[in-house]
């Protein structure tokens, strides 16, 4: 993650008794997570190789393995994110907008007539 | 009165975990905004704060159960594929919504959007959760997250809806059907001759 990021201003309409930086690294996880899942969404239905690699259970299908990989993503982009902005004060607002940004993308792509445009 | 095993599991599914979660989310997010949000925040009491946090974790619990229930029992019912020679697609939902142009988009656009947009929500509400409980009454004081944790929550309730709406419709054209029965009134029924 860029580093200037953490030495930005933040809100000071009040103290704050808790560094910024968990609930940041929490936010930002989830909209990774929710792109991680739309692309992953996109992929696994437009790519017959994707769709076998992503069969991890048959009766569920290439659902199983789209789902379970951006949960992976999520968790991980979480668990790193918070190690490394555990103590830190970030740019809450940057990360805010980027977090929903990839929330929003998260969410359009899971729509299949905007899929299907891809 | 009786019910099968699948239509069961899809109660579970859709009844004990997807609509519970949708009515907790309109009094999750109101509390949460109400706490930590709103321009004159009510006071957060310890009392309270416990609540909330109590509240959501078993929204988390709701959304997960409902998207994990979904995807690995209900799911596989509903895509299996029919041996060849079947007499009937009653037993194969996705199958019978394909065979008529009346009903395709309900399996096209409504199943392939809400088996993968519901994951949004247990995502949300997860990071919402977390984030409250880690900051409380805390989370007053910083403006930007509090909103972003809202705008996920939002979505997160919104994300379910729309994964209730199709599966109520699609379970309404092609209900998930068959496996064993389970006698519901039997004793009743006896009794009442």
């Amino acid at each position: 993650m860029n580093a200037s990021v953490e030495t930005a201003p933040v809100n000071t309409a009040s103290p704050a008794t808790l560094t910024n930086g968990s609930a940041a690294a929490a936010i930002l996880a989830a909209g990774i997570g929710s792109f991680a899942l739309g692309v992953l969404a996109v992929a696994g239905d437009k790519s017959a190789l994707l769709k076998g690699w992503f069969t991890f259970y048959k009766p569920t299908g290439p659902l199983s393995g789209v789902t379970t990989s951006a949960v992976v993503v999520w968790l991980v982009c979480w668990g790193a994110l918070q190690w490394r902005w555990r103590k830190s004060t970030v740019s809450a607002g940057r990360i805010s907008a980027l977090a929903l940004v990839l929330l929003a993308l998260g969410l359009i792509l899971t729509f299949p007539p905007i899929a299907d445009l891809l | 009165m009786e019910i099968t095993v699948r239509s069961l599991w899809t109660l579970i599914h859709g009844f004990g975990f997807g609509a519970l979660y949708l009515l907790a989310c309109s009094g999750g997010i109101l509390e949460l905004y109400r706490s930590t949000g709103s321009p004159s925040p009510s006071p957060l009491t310890a009392r309270h704060e416990i609540f909330l946090r109590v509240y959501l974790i078993t929204m988390v619990v709701l959304a997960w159960g409902a998207v994990l229930s979904g995807a690995y029992i209900v799911y596989p019912w509903y895509r299996a594929v029919p041996p060849a020679g079947a007499a009937s697609s009653m037993l194969y939902p996705q199958h019978l919504l394909m065979s008529s142009p009346s009903t395709i988009g309900w399996h096209s656009l409504g199943m392939e959007w809400k088996e993968h947009v519901s994951w949004l929500a247990p995502i949300s509400i997860t990071m919402a959760a977390y984030v409250f409980i880690r900051y409380g009454r805390d989370l007053r004081n910083h403006r930007q997250l509090r909103s972003a944790v809202l705008a996920f929550a939002m979505v997160s309730f919104v994300a379910a809806g729309v994964a209730g709406f199709f599966g109520a419709m699609i379970n309404k054209n092609a209900p998930v059907q068959g496996g064993h029965t389970i006698q519901l009134s039997r004793n009743v029924e006896a009794l009442r001759k």
